[in-house]
C-alpha cells in the first residue's frame, strides 16, 4: 500500500521535473539551437520565475493579491453553500417549490458567471461585493444542481424501509435524505471550489482591482493582467501558479472534509 | 402465537401509465395464518411484488381488502395503508442504509418508534445480531460486508421492529445457489426462535418447497393463485429434505404449473418487446 503510494508520488515528481526541463529547454531555445523554437520560446522560463518569484515573497503587494483572491473565493464559495444546499433540498423535497423556481433556475444557470460582471458592478453598492457574488454564482449553479440531484437518486427502497420502521417525515430528512446527499454536496463543494478560481480570476480582471490608485491590491486575477500591461512575463506565470497551488490546496482540503463526512464511501 | 393472520380479500389492482390500464392483481384471495412461512411463486414481473406493496403500504389497492389480524389495512375507504412496524419489509436488493453503520442500521427501527433509548436499542441489537452470528460486523458499513451477510442483517434489522409479519421480496435473488442455502437455514434458525409470518416472494420452487408450509404459486400477470399446495414436510427442516422423496414428489406436483406460467410470461415479455 505505502510502496505504491510512494511509487506514484516518485512517478509525479519525475514527471513534474521532466515537464520544466523541457520548458526551460523550450524557453531558451535561441540560446543552444540559434534560433527560435515557435511559440515556447515566447514564454517564460522557469528559471527566470522562479528567481522573480522568489524576490515577489518579500513583496507584500503579491501577498496581498492571495490573500484577496482567496478572500473573495471563500466568501463566494461559502455563500454558495449557504444559500445552494437549502435551495437545492427544498428545489428537492417540495414538488411546488420544484414546480415554481426551477424553470427559472435552469434559465438562469447555462448563463456563464462572467457575464454577470457588468450587470454585478451596476447593482451591488461595492466592486468587492460585486466580484464577490460573481464568484458566488459560480458555486451556486453546481452545488444546487449537484444537491438536487443526489436527493432524487436515493433508493426509493431507503425511504420505504424508513417508513415501515416508523421513521416520521422529518426523520427521514434527517436520516436518509441529509446523509443521502453528503457524497453529491462533496462532489458538487470540489467542482463548485474550481469554478470558483476561475470566475474569481476572470473577475479581477475584468473590473480591474480594489485600489486603483496603487497598483496593487486587486488580487491574482488583477496581478496577471497587471503583469502582462507593465511587461513582467515571468511575473504572469508567477500569478498562475500561484493560482493553480492555491486550486491544488483548496481541493485537496475539500477532498478531505468530504471524506471525512462520508466515511461509509472512505472504507470500502 | 396467534398475531399476524393475512387476509387478503379479492385484491385488484390496475396500474395506469398514461391512460393504458394496466391488470397487475386480479381478484386475488389468499389466507396467511398466523406463524405460517407462505411463499408466492411466480414469474418475474407476474405482479407477486404488487401485492406485497399493498401490504406493505407502499402502494395503494384499486379494489378488495387487506386484513391483519382481522384488521383492515386497506380497503373500501382506504386505498392505502400505512406502513408500520409491524409489516416489515426485506427488499430484493436490500435496503440496509449505506451511511449507517450495521449497528446503527440494526437499532435504527426502536429508535424511530421510540420504543427504546438509543443504549437499549443498541444493546438489544448487539444481542440480536450475536444470536444471528453476526458478532463482529457491528461497526462495519454495509458496503464493507458481503450480501448475504447484508440479507441476514437486513433481517434482523426487520426482527428488532418486533414485527407481526415479514415480508421478503426475493431477498436471495442475487445471491449464488451455495451462499442461498446457507441463507436458507439460517432463515429457518431466526424463524424458529421468532415465529413471525413471513410472506415471502420467489421464482425459485425448490426455494419456495424448501422453506414454505404453503407454496402460492401465481399466474403471471395478471396475478392471482393458480394453486396453493401444503407441503407437508415437518418443520424444523435441514437441507437433507431436498433428496427426499417427499420432495421430489411435490416438486413434479408443481413444476408444470410453475413452468407454465414461466412461459406465458415469456410470450408476453416478447409481445411488449415486439
Amino acid at each position: 500500500m505505502t510502496r505504491a503510494l510512494s511509487r506514484s508520488i516518485l512517478r509525479g515528481t519525475i514527471a513534474m521535473i521532466v515537464f520544466l526541463l523541457l520548458w526551460e529547454l523550450g524557453s531558451r531555445s535561441k540560446a543552444w539551437l540559434g534560433f527560435p523554437l515557435p511559440w515556447i520560446s515566447a514564454i517564460p522560463a522557469p528559471s527566470s520565475v522562479i528567481v522573480v518569484w522568489g524576490a515577489l515573497l518579500h513583496d507584500s503587494g503579491y501577498w496581498q493579491s492571495c490573500y484577496l483572491s482567496v478572500l473573495r473565493v471563500m466568501a463566494g464559495f461559502f455563500a454558495a453553500m449557504i444559500v445552494g444546499i437549502p435551495f437545492g433540498l427544498a428545489l428537492a423535497i417540495n414538488r411546488t417549490a420544484y414546480g415554481v423556481l426551477f424553470p427559472t433556475f435552469e434559465v438562469l444557470r447555462p448563463i456563464p458567471p462572467l457575464a454577470w460582471v457588468p450587470l454585478s458592478i451596476i447593482f451591488w453598492p461595492t466592486q468587492e461585493l460585486s466580484i464577490t457574488f460573481v464568484t458566488f454564482l459560480g458555486a451556486f449553479f453546481t452545488m444546487v444542481l449537484n444537491v438536487i440531484g443526489g436527493a432524487k437518486s436515493i433508493d426509493v427502497r431507503y425511504f420505504q424501509a424508513a417508513r415501515s420502521m416508523g421513521s416520521s417525515s422529518f426523520d427521514i430528512f434527517r436520516r436518509i435524505i441529509l446523509p443521502g446527499v453528503l457524497p453529491s454536496i462533496a462532489v458538487g463543494a470540489a467542482v463548485g471550489m474550481g469554478i470558483t478560481w476561475n470566475v474569481v480570476v476572470a473577475a479581477e480582471m475584468i473590473s480591474g482591482g480594489a485600489s486603483q490608485a496603487t497598483g496593487a491590491g486587486g488580487g491574482l486575477g488583477f496581478f496577471i493582467w497587471n503583469s502582462y500591461v507593465g511587461g513582467s512575463y515571468p511575473q504572469i506565470v508567477v500569478g498562475m501558479i500561484s493560482i493553480g497551488i492555491a486550486g491544488y490546496l483548496s481541493s485537496e482540503l475539500l477532498r478531505a472534509l468530504g471524506d471525512r463526512v462520508t466515511p461509509w464511501l472512505r472504507r470500502r | 402465537m396467534s398475531a399476524g393472520a393475512i387476509r387478503i380479500e379479492d385484491v385488484v389492482k390496475v396500474y395506469d401509465p398514461g391512460g393504458a390500464s394496466i391488470l397487475a392483481v386480479d381478484h386475488c384471495t389468499l389466507d396467511i395464518a398466523a406463524g405460517e412461512i407462505c411463499m408466492i411463486v411466480g414469474p418475474s414481473g407476474c405482479g407477486k411484488t404488487t401485492l406485497l406493496n399493498a401490504i406493505a403500504g407502499f402502494h395503494s389497492i384499486t379494489s378488495g381488502a387487506i386484513y391483519l389480524d382481522g384488521e383492515m389495512l386497506c380497503g373500501p375507504g382506504k386505498p392505502q395503508a400505512a406502513p408500520g412496524p409491524d409489516r416489515v419489509v426485506v427488499f430484493q436488493n436490500g435496503a440496509l442504509f449505506p451511511w449507517k453503520t450495521i449497528l446503527e442500521n440494526v437499532a435504527f427501527g426502536p429508535i424511530m418508534q421510540g420504543r427504546l433509548s438509543r443504549k437499549d436499542a443498541e444493546d438489544k441489537a448487539r444481542h440480536m445480531m450475536a444470536d444471528a452470528g453476526l458478532s463482529g460486523t457491528e461497526a462495519n458499513y454495509p458496503g464493507e460486508l458481503s450480501s448475504g451477510v447484508r440479507r441476514r442483517v437486513e433481517i434482523v434489522r426487520a426482527l428488532m421492529n418486533d414485527p407481526k409479519v415479514l415480508l421478503l421480496d426475493e431477498p436471495y435473488r442475487a445471491l449464488d445457489s451455495l451462499t442461498k442455502s446457507v441463507m436458507h437455514e439460517a432463515l429457518l434458525e431466526i424463524y424458529y426462535k421468532n415465529r413471525v409470518t413471513i410472506f415471502f416472494i420467489t421464482h425459485d420452487l425448490e426455494e419456495a418447497l424448501f422453506l414454505g408450509q404453503r407454496v402460492a404459486i401465481m399466474t403471471t400477470r395478471p396475478c392471482r393463485p393458480k394453486k396453493i399446495l401444503d407441503v407437508d414436510i415437518p418443520h424444523p427442516r435441514n437441507y437433507s429434505i431436498l433428496t427426499a422423496p417427499r420432495f421430489r414428489e411435490l416438486m413434479e406436483e408443481t413444476v408444470d404449473a410453475v413452468h407454465e406460467e414461466a412461459l406465458k410470461a415469456f410470450a408476453a415479455g416478447e409481445k411488449e418487446g415486439a
